[in-house]
């Protein structure tokens, strides 16, 4: 009994580990392409599941909202990429902090606005209700398709990167800029486009995330420093350290709820801070940079 | 105090211009007339109530401004201190009835403390990572003040002091009447300005500047530049600790978005508005904040629209700051 207890709790953190790693996707890609810290990446997963409830509502299906909000989402990204972030690549590297500060505190107040200030209930789809019987245990359907889109991301995501010329270029890029401006490559419409991907999977988050949290103008705060600690804790916008930290921070805090439930979401920040003091530069991080 | 020049950036010795001499004069003047432009702001507001404000909310961007503005290090994290000043000041008094100055001097001592772990762990971070982890440890904060609802009061924040007349060495002054609050506070704000201004005219102060400048030439020149970073961060910590506990003696309740990412970043906003690095600014950017606040809500719920819209503007076109701005057309 108390086996299979551990068990449970051991696979609930692993999906909970999923969902973190689908939260701090999109931030971790933008870090670690373009160097910098998206601020607003709480208002953009806020929005994101808005934008999800909304396409629901209108269209009375879950599936058009995975697939439109996203795209919605990540065309506004596009439009802050060049309006607001691309003035500032010159900038010293806090600039674009305070700007997308900035930004989420407006992106707040616009959902505030058009949504009000209460939180909206988001149905799990008809589709995915209910438990299935996985020997140890019952468990609900809809994480379980939850890690396998988070699963199908990724494995999308490393074939584009690994396998396909566009990500080759999206890498070097990454790791010397200036040498990829020299080879001819126009880096400023690469930037654009890895934003606009970057923002894109930030919004798919809040909608994956919209049944299970509660979908409200302030859900992004909590967002915003999940996504730092998997960062932190991964290293580097390194997407290997950002799958692997969320799914060690999904086990710890489950496993600490199973003990503790009062302490599971401190475990996540005590995490940090002990990775911080025997791996300053992250589980993935080189040292140095 | 030594007759040096750190506010502004022209050249030490003499200056050419008139207009420089007395940029130089003015420094060299900082804090007292920092404090005469102080003394007479309850005069020029439309409401003594604000005045308080502006005095709190700019210590804090005070203590702020000696980490962002001349270290250099963007913290997202000060809530933490304001939040355990605060805290601090008012668990002292409603949980053990200790008089007001104890009560602040243990809200200071607790934010020192804090930032001292905090600042020990971030700083092991370089660049960019430093805002994020920041971040992270003052939510960390957030939710152990949640949970700790039975010391806290938790999500309805803490109540039930009310200090309405305080004795300052053996004066007994009406703390309800705002004025009297005004003057009081303004006492320990004057303090807090001695300290940084001493600090910043000290060798110390050159340093940070220097680390501020280019981290790696500092570092070359064998300066400790993790230990100096650390210093700036906790007397920062304690600053803004400080501010936290005269809140909380002004407020007479320390509601829980004390420590929320919010008023972290509402210290940036102040800091950055006024002109980060200028001795003065944080009290002009407190000050534009709060009036900014206060006209745009007469008009509009969503008054933090317009202040994050105007923000982002600075941060495009205006990175100086007013104040910053002001001072570096004066130099020209």
């Amino acid at each position: 009994m108390d086996v299979q207890l551990i068990a449970m709790q051991l696979l609930s953190g692993a999906v909970l580990g999923a969902v973190l790693v689908m939260t701090a996707l999109g931030f971790t890609i933008i870090f670690g392409m373009l160097g910098v810290v998206n601020f607003a990446h709480g208002a953009l997963f806020m929005i994101g599941a808005y934008a999800g409830v909304a396409v629901a509502m209108q269209t009375g299906s879950f599936w058009w909202a995975l697939l439109v909000a996203p795209l919605a989402v990540g065309a506004l990204g596009l439009l802050i990429e060049r309006f607001l972030i691309r003035p500032l690549y010159n900038r010293p590297a806090d600039d674009p902090i305070l700007l997308t500060f900035g930004l989420g505190y407006v992106l707040v107040e616009v959902v505030r606005i058009v949504f009000g200030n209460d939180g909206i209930p988001f149905s799990t789809p008809a589709a995915l209700v209910g438990v299935v019987n996985l020997g140890i245990g019952y468990f609900p359907i809809y994480r379980l398709f939850v890690i396998a889109v988070v699963a199908l991301i990724l494995a999308l995501l490393w074939l584009g990167l690994e396998k396909t010329r566009f990500g080759l270029i999206v890498r070097a890029g990454a790791r010397d800029p200036q040498i990829m401006r020299v080879l001819g490559v126009d880096m400023r419409r690469l930037w654009f486009l890895v934003f606009g991907v970057g923002i894109g999977l930030t919004a798919l988050g809040g909608v994956l995330a919209a049944p299970m949290r509660n979908v409200n103008p302030e859900m992004g705060a909590l967002v915003l420093a999940e996504a730092f600690v998997v960062t932190v804790i991964g290293g580097l916008g390194s997407i290997v350290g950002a799958v692997v930290a969320g799914i060690l921070v999904g086990l710890v805090v489950s496993l600490t709820s199973l003990v503790a439930p009062e302490m599971a979401t401190i475990s996540m920040f005590a995490l940090m801070a002990l990775v911080l003091l025997i791996r300053p530069q992250g589980l993935f991080g080189r040292a140095g940079a | 105090m030594t007759p040096q020049s750190l506010d502004t950036t022209s050249a030490p010795g003499q200056s050419r211009s008139g207009a420089g001499a007395l940029m130089q004069l003015a420094s060299r003047w900082r804090v007292p007339l920092t404090i005469l432009a102080l003394c007479a702001l309850p005069w020029l507001l439309p409401s003594k109530a604000l005045a308080v404000n502006v005095l709190i909310y700019g210590t804090f961007a005070v203590g702020y401004n000696l980490l962002f503005g001349y270290t250099g290090l963007l913290s997202f994290g000060h809530a933490a201190f304001f939040g355990s000043g605060a805290y601090l000041t008012g668990m002292s008094i409603v949980h053990f009835g200790a008089n007001w100055l104890l009560a602040l001097t243990t809200g200071i001592t607790g934010a020192l403390l804090l930032a001292l772990v905090m600042g020990t762990l971030s700083i092991r971070t370089r660049g960019i990572y430093f805002s994020m982890v920041t971040l992270a440890l003052a939510q960390l904060v957030y939710y152990t003040a949640l949970q700790a609802s039975s010391w806290t009061g938790g999500e309805n924040g803490l109540r039930g002091f009310t200090v309405s007349r305080i004795d300052v060495f053996g004066l007994q002054i009406d703390f309800l009447n705002p004025l009297h609050k005004y003057y009081v506070v303004l006492i320990f704000t004057a303090l807090a300005l001695w300290l940084v201004s001493r600090a910043l005219n000290s060798s110390f102060g050159a340093v940070i500047e220097a680390i501020r400048e280019n981290e790696v030439r500092a570092r070359a020149c064998g300066y400790n530049v993790e230990r100096t970073k650390l210093i700036s961060f906790v007397l920062s910590g304690a600053i803004c600790g400080l501010a936290g506990g005269l809140s909380a003696l002004h407020l007479a309740i320390v509601p829980l978005d004390t420590l929320h990412y919010q008023t972290s970043g509402l210290v940036v906003m102040m800091t950055l508005l006024g002109g980060m690095g200028s001795f003065f600014g944080p009290f002009i950017g407190a000050l534009a904040f709060l009036v900014m606040e206060d006209l745009f809500s007469l008009w509009t719920a969503h008054w933090q629209l317009f202040v994050g819209a105007i923000f982002i503007l600075f941060v495009l076109f205006l990175p100086k700051g007013i104040w910053g701005t002001i001072l570096g057309a004066g130099e020209r």
